[in-house]
């Protein structure tokens, strides 16, 4: 297999929601902290789209985030194209930088307000020293143009667009620099289903055009479903399940990616009754014991209590589970070895 | 037949502004039959969070009903005191909103906000709605619930919450709930639990529902029928499953195609070109004109009125009023 763009090994994120140093002194509390995101890998090939799904608190933002930059790790390595951008000097990271985009999911707070339309595109041109001037407006122009604005936008404050036109215009500055990977957290769910629409076929037009990667966040796995090519279900900050798109959703192999497509509404009518799921994502500050789903899980035996199952590939995949594994244990040791 | 419980004619709704008067309802008809569970669709600004609004009569100022009337059981609710529509509010129709902490009141036990409200409607002593409201508690899934109605909402999570809105909105036992995008705030596993407890209950108690949502998956599967709005208009009413699997107006078909599903293989969805048009810039005849793929010289000119096309059925869309007329 050729080498994948993006590598992400080993990706642990803590954050410290401690009290007050006084506080806790007088209160006689311990330092507290919230593991957001728990020993993640996984690999993004070239041209493909990686999609991270998760109910909120799952930690699919701040892998996004890391990703980026925005955050820093606070365990593990992230390789773009093989290098280690957590171990890169900052003049590399920079350069580095270019290649890579963000858009994020309300396209009312990532525009300045007080800059024009042009601006805003062309902020990452300037900054990476990519066209200036003339060119540089030539450029922009031309941006709007493939997003499906028109050139004398440019001129044009946010607020005189509406959420979908603003969500183009964030993924104009996103191609601005010629990246070609972009991570996109939740780039619709801000906007009406019509223009959701307009949107996600607009990122899929990118794609083929421009030859782009994306890893996508959502929570919403028709989107997912319908954009993705591989999927990651997060679950109280760990990967639960890697799987293809088809077969994921063909052939969910985790208790909770199962619970997952069964709580989705069905658009069909195909009158399918669904299995009641039960209880609700647990305090990340204090997750249980054991595998993190076990108070929920219809399939839960001892084990699950008092160990965390270590990942394992799976017919589709990869998924974090004993009952899972326990199934098909012969095929696995003979696979592995 | 028997009677609607609640009926709303042409209901017109108008914000009176500095730069003239919007009009964000207008020519809204529709029933809900007692024990029924109507759907309200459309996206955002199409005016299905102040249809519910203007039936509890708590639409924000400067808007104002302007036209029409709603009825609830026959008696005209729409021009009621503020006094006696408030004796209505709670006891005949509840209400579950969106956002459940914003719903309760943070400094007040949920043992405190539930007898209170009880005790508002029902001639009950302190001690008979405690207990009231404990079995509601129990009866909407909070775990422990003698225990856990001394605790303040903050105690609860996003989902325990809305359970407690819900059981809020029951405690007078209505005829009507409106809930307005009770699952909008809550994660897919927890919606999920909230849709089919608001069925359950509701079927149990004989309450007719107002579903209001954005989302066609929550509508398809808690309604039985299903009313869509765009731009302060109704564009089609019917039966969940005849909206869903045979839209008729171009609006629907477009809304239809463009939502994502688990088990379609299409690689585009289709989209309608464009967004709603503000308020204050309604076009002239069928709103949807300009994103409309089937327009025509009369869309521009005449606004189509709800046709029937069979029973329970309307779409306000001048094709269908063409096919009604040719047989």
């Amino acid at each position: 297999m050729a080498e994948p763009l993006l590598r992400v090994e080993g990706l642990w994120r803590r954050f410290d929601v401690s009290k007050p140093w006084l506080n806790r002194v007088i209160e006689r509390e311990k330092p507290q902290f919230l593991t957001a995101v728990a020993d993640v890998t996984f690999e993004i090939a070239r041209g493909e789209t990686f999609a991270l799904v998760g109910e909120s608190g799952s930690g699919k933002s701040t892998i996004a985030r890391m990703i980026v930059g925005l955050l820093g790790a606070s365990d593990g390595r992230i390789l773009f194209d093989g290098k280690d951008m957590t171990a890169l000097p900052a003049s590399e990271l920079r350069a580095l930088r270019r290649r890579f985009q963000m858009i994020f999911q309300d396209p009312f707070a990532s525009l300045n307000p007080r800059w024009r339309v042009g601006d805003i595109i062309a902020e990452p041109l300037r900054t990476f020293g990519l066209a200036t001037g003339a060119a540089a407006e030539a450029e922009v122009g031309r941006l709007l143009e493939t997003v499906g604005l028109s050139a004398k936008d440019a001129e044009k404050f946010p607020h005189e667009f509406s959420g979908g036109q603003r969500q183009r215009i964030a993924i104009a500055r996103a191609l601005s620099s010629k990246p070609e990977f972009i991570v996109c957290d939740e780039p619709t769910s801000a906007l009406d289903v019509s223009v959701q629409a307009q949107i996600l076929n607009l990122m899929r037009d990118l794609q083929d055009e421009f030859g782009l990667t994306y890893l996508f966040i959502s929570h919403d796995l028709s989107v997912v479903r319908h954009m993705a090519t591989r999927i990651g279900v997060l679950y109280l900050g760990r990967l639960v399940e890697t799987a293809e798109a088809k077969t994921l959703f063909r052939e969910p192999q985790h208790p909770y990616t199962r619970m997952l497509l069964d709580a989705v509404p069905d658009l069909a009518l195909s009158g399918r009754r669904r299995k009641p799921v039960t209880g609700e994502i647990p305090n990340p500050i204090s997750p249980p014991s054991g595998c993190a789903f076990h108070p929920r899980c219809p399939l839960v035996h001892d084990r699950c209590r008092e160990t965390l199952p270590e990942p394992h590939s799976t017919a589709t995949g990869m998924a974090a589970c004993f009952a899972t594994k326990g199934d098909r244990a012969e095929t696995e040791t003979a696979g592995t070895a | 037949m028997t009677e609607p419980l609640l009926s709303v004619r042409d209901l017109r709704v108008e914000f009176p502004t500095r730069r003239g008067t919007l009009t964000a309802l207008d020519g809204v008809s529709f029933d809900i039959m007692p024990g029924e569970v109507l759907g309200m669709v459309g996206e955002s600004g199409a005016g299905k969070s102040l249809t519910g609004a203007a039936i509890i009569g708590l639409l924000e100022p400067p808007g104002r009903i302007a036209g029409g009337e709603i009825r609830l059981r026959g008696e005209r609710i729409d021009i009621l005191s503020p006094d006696a529509m408030r004796r209505i509010r709670g006891k005949r129709i509840g209400m579950v909103f969106q956002d459940p902490l914003t719903s309760l009141n943070p400094l007040y036990t949920i043992a405190r906000q539930l007898t209170e409200t009880i005790r508002t409607h029902l001639p009950l002593s302190e001690a008979d709605a405690r207990q009231r409201a404990i079995a509601l508690l129990d009866r909407v899934g909070i775990p422990a619930a003698a225990r856990r109605i001394d605790d303040y909402p903050h105690h609860f999570s996003g989902g325990m919450r809305q359970r407690v809105v819900i059981a809020l909105a029951l405690c007078a036992e209505p005829e009507l709930v409106i809930a307005d995008e009770p699952t909008t705030a809550l994660d897919v596993s927890v919606q999920a639990q909230i849709i089919d407890l608001i069925k359950e209950i509701c079927a149990e108690r004989g309450a007719a529902v107002m579903l209001i949502t954005h989302d066609m998956g929550v509508i398809a599967e808690t309604a039985d029928r299903v009313a869509v709005l765009y731009a302060g208009r109704l564009a089609e009413i019917g039966k969940v499953k005849d909206v869903i699997l045979d839209a008729r107006h171009p609006y629907t078909k477009g809304l239809m195609g463009s939502i994502p599903t688990l088990t379609q293989e299409s690689d585009r969805l289709v989209q309608i070109p464009g967004a709603m048009p503000r308020l204050s810039a309604i076009p002239q005849g069928c709103a949807f004109n300009p994103r409309c793929p089937e327009v025509f010289a009369r869309c521009f000119v005449e606004r189509p009125e709800p046709v029937k096309i069979e029973s329970g059925r309307q779409v306000s869309c001048w094709i269908e009023e063409w096919k009604v007329g040719h047989g």
